[in-house]
């Protein structure tokens, strides 16, 4: 799509090119044009040609009739900035695009780039429901959503098995059920995240503490457990604790996971961000320095990011057919790498990553910047307006 | 004109995430994911795009003064025989994949990205504007600054030539280096299947470019090892001042200077009956020797001048040859030491031998020991390593200055010949099996390259 859109820079000076219409904005004038608001500006005019229009993509097409240099914006009724585009020159024409829920809105002028601008009070209809795009996206949302409310599911029972083991001082028992307790969480991390006051409680590395915390009153969760185990070597009344809170705290996850925004862009960059994860803990035996399961949360990173590209593929294919061969290429191409540390390929037993040597870690590292720099192109390739 | 969004809150920035908690929760999500919830706003920028595309122009090459572009194009890669610009990037690469059709578009993208940045244009769509939840082509960087003489300049290594069919192709003079006396390789800093050079009066427009570079190149090329150099230690411009190194001498004086034609076709470009048939392709390239040399800087400072001149076979000041008056006087070398570096070196003790020197200092912190990691980055281009580096570095075995310097990198390269025009791109003559072929096919689906008008 990306692609598309260059070739269409090519030929053009700049105020022809200003005025060109893409390939991308071409493709949604024909499918909704109700979905399409004239702006015309002059130096002391801001006119629309519609105060109302349904939720969903818009589109602004913004002639600048006036003599200024102008930008245009989509405010909130607060005046946050839904989208703007700054630099329309007299004489051109520019599109801007958004996505928008249902509610009040305004759109602003700003002849000569200055002051407050030009406002228009206009309304985007639908009820409150969700925008209108794509229904092939819409079922991709649904499906992750469920798939997201699925690791949750299954999540409880498997930290039940490791926090009883704890509770009943059982080292060997929660040494191994740690790692596979941990893998729905790992999989859907960035939904896991959202909820920002869950994620520190259950997921915080000890060096993630803050100036004056108490590591011993305030660091809970997976990793505080880890230590215990792995470092300390037995397990107190406290870990107890611990294992009731991270119970307690994974509950919580799996009532609001269900509520979490997740749209198809946030589904794209959410597969980078779990590729991010690795290139930034994981690769580097930081995430389980106690453990060393570091492959684990790896694979169920890429897992999770895996679901989240397969659903998006069938749209992304047709924005940008080259971009998916490349991904399916780079994801196979990480998988088998991984499997290399793993003798069964229906297990998660992974190699201890402190036996991974430097050279291998390299190379697992070269494996996710292959696939995580195309991965950050996938949000692009499903936000094409239809 | 506005031409930094930072001024004006993009509308993911601006959408504070229902979800998230207050100030103490630790914001480890960018907003845009997942965590920017609560509102569904994508603003994907069509027109915005085009605007960023153009946006180069504005702050766009101005060919004239140091900050100038240095034209991409050409019968020889801008890089070695143009003026030395103050900074070096150097990185080596590994391939990473065996596909060779990857491989040539990779090539081809480079290409196109070379001729952008070479121009002081970001690359691609540009670094800012473009779909709020998409990362921008270019990284941001270098917008605001002059193309700064930025020249890009590949190579193939040897081990390059073990992949993708192309043993037949290695041009005899395309040697392995031999062990040499003294030397203390580091693996780590050594070979590659490719390199770039990126040299300009800017630091962050040479990192800009490799860093880019190594970014498209993900998935296929790795960044093997890289060298940041500055303080350019030799000139291809004899007008100018012979520069010094970090020992404080001068050295290069005689180098080949850019406007010396018959000497440049002489030792440093490949002519076409230099090989046979099937290193045909090198004809207008060079060959590369990269050396990392440390220096032992705390030794040698403690060193006397009587001794730091008698082992250059210079004065520190003006950088006379020893007997001599004048930096540019022609050197006895008998005046000399038998064991003085400029003796060793100089093309009358090595049948000839020359050398187009495009060094660089580098100091990388220091070695734990509170020792500066610190030396010479040599950079030497030359019509055949056979008849340029080796004899060199042979003689100097017996150099002087070797108890006050450790090789401990070192990598060759076949440069290929320029990029000609628009249409052509680094390492066709290698890649296409007739040379005079520009058009190889699946040209035309290199969107960079067609971009520039």
């Amino acid at each position: 799509m990306r692609a598309v859109r260059l070739s269409v820079v090519t030929a053009a000076a700049t105020a022809a090119a200003l005025a060109a219409v893409t390939g991308c904005t071409e493709k949604s004038d024909a499918s909704s044009d109700d979905h399409v608001v004239e702006v015309t500006a002059t130096d002391t005019k801001c006119e629309v040609s519609k105060k109302e229009f349904p939720a969903g993509h818009v589109q602004l097409d913004v002639s600048n009739k006036g003599s200024k240099v102008t930008e245009v914006y989509l405010l909130f009724p607060d005046d946050r900035i839904v989208t703007e585009r700054e630099n329309i020159g007299p004489g051109t024409r520019q599109k801007v695009t958004a996505e928008v829920k249902a509610g009040a809105y305004r759109i602003a002028c700003k002849p000569g780039m200055k002051g407050k601008g030009i406002r228009q009070d206009v309304t985007v209809t639908g009820g409150g429901k969700a925008a209108k795009r794509d229904p092939r996206l819409d079922a991709a949302v649904a499906a992750y959503r469920q798939y997201a409310q699925e690791q949750a599911d299954e999540t409880l029972p498997k930290a039940r098995v490791f926090t009883d083991a704890v509770k009943a001082g059982d080292i060997e028992a929660a040494k191994k059920a740690y790692a596979t307790s941990r893998i729905g969480w790992e999989r859907t991390e960035p939904v896991a995240e959202s909820f920002g006051d869950i994620d520190p409680k259950v997921d915080l590395r000890e060096d993630g503490l803050e100036e004056g915390q108490d590591p011993q009153k305030d660091w809970t969760g997976w990793h505080r457990l880890e230590r215990s185990l792995w470092k300390d070597k037995k397990l107190t009344d406290r870990d107890s604790e611990l294992a009731d809170q991270l119970i307690e705290d994974l509950t919580d996850w799996q009532k609001r996971v269900g509520k979490a925004e997740i749209t198809p862009t946030s589904m794209a960059n959410g597969a980078k961000e779990l590729l991010d994860e690795v290139a930034t803990g994981k690769v580097t035996g930081e995430e389980e320095r106690y453990s060393h399961t570091d492959l684990v949360d790896f694979k169920a990173n890429v897992e999770g990011a895996e679901k989240s590209y397969e659903l998006l593929k069938p749209v992304a294919k047709e924005n940008d057919a080259a971009l998916v061969t490349e991904l399916d290429k780079q994801f196979a191409a990480l998988d088998t790498l991984l499997d290399t540390y793993r003798e069964d390929t229906t297990s998660y037993d992974f190699t201890s990553y402190d036996k991974v040597s430097e050279a291998d870690q390299k190379e697992l590292s070269d494996a996710v910047n292959a696939l995580a720099e195309p991965l950050s192109k996938l949000a692009a390739a499903v936000a094409a307006p239809k | 004109m506005t031409d930094t969004p930072a001024e004006h809150p993009t509308s993911s920035e601006d959408a504070t995430p229902s979800e998230r908690p207050g100030s103490a929760a630790p914001s480890r999500r960018s907003l845009i994911g997942w965590g920017g919830a609560g509102l569904a706003l994508g603003a994907a920028a069509a027109g915005g795009a085009v605007a960023v595309a153009r946006s180069g122009d504005d702050t766009g090459p101005d060919a004239a003064g140091s900050g100038g572009a240095i034209a991409f194009h050409g019968t020889h890669q801008a890089g070695i025989a143009t003026p030395v610009q103050d900074r070096l990037h150097f990185a080596a690469f590994d391939v990473r994949t065996d596909d060779r059709a990857a491989f040539v578009q990779l090539l081809k993208d480079w290409t196109g990205a070379a001729r952008r940045m070479t121009a002081g244009r970001p690359v691609g769509e540009g670094a800012y504007g473009g779909l709020a939840e998409a990362p921008p082509d270019d990284t941001g960087e270098a917008l605001g600054l002059q193309p700064s003489r930025l020249t890009l300049t590949i190579g193939f290594g040897p081990s390059l030539f073990e992949k993708f069919d192309l043993s037949g192709r290695r041009p005899d003079a395309l040697v392995d280096l031999p062990k040499f006396a003294g030397d203390n390789l580091d693996r780590g800093r050594s070979g590659g299947d490719l390199c770039v050079q990126a040299c300009a009066d800017d630091p962050q427009v040479a990192v800009h470019a490799i860093r880019n570079l190594a970014r498209i190149g993900f998935g296929k090329v790795v960044i093997r090892w890289s060298q940041l150099g500055f303080g350019k230690t030799s000139s291809t411009t004899p007008d100018a001042q012979t520069p010094r190194n970090l020992m404080g001498f001068k050295d290069g004086t005689r180098n080949i200077a850019g406007t010396e034609t018959d000497r440049l076709k002489k030792f440093v470009w490949v002519a076409e009956k230099d090989g046979d048939a099937d290193s045909a392709w090198m004809a207008g390239g060079s060959y590369l020797v990269a050396r990392r040399i440390r220096m032992n800087i705390e030794t040698w400072d403690r060193t006397s001048l009587q001794e730091q001149e008698d082992v250059f076979g210079r004065d520190k000041g003006e950088g006379a040859p020893v007997g001599r008056a004048k930096e540019r006087d022609k050197p006895f070398l008998k005046a000399m030491l038998p064991d003085a570096h400029v003796r060793l070196a100089h093309p009358d003790t090595n049948a000839g031998a020359t050398l187009l020197r495009r060094g660089y200092s580098f100091t990388d912190g220091t070695d734990g020991l509170g020792r500066l990691d610190a030396g010479l980055f040599f950079l030497a281009y030359q019509r055949d390593v056979r008849k340029g580096f080796i004899p060199v570095q042979r003689s100097l075995a017996a150099d002087a200055l070797n108890e006050y310097i450790q090789h401990v990198g070192s990598a060759v390269f076949a440069i290929p010949p320029g990029v000609r025009d628009k249409d052509d791109w680094w390492g066709r003559t290698l890649f296409t099996k007739n040379p005079g072929d520009a058009g190889d096919a699946g040209d035309a689906g290199d969107s960079r390259d067609s971009e520039e008008a």
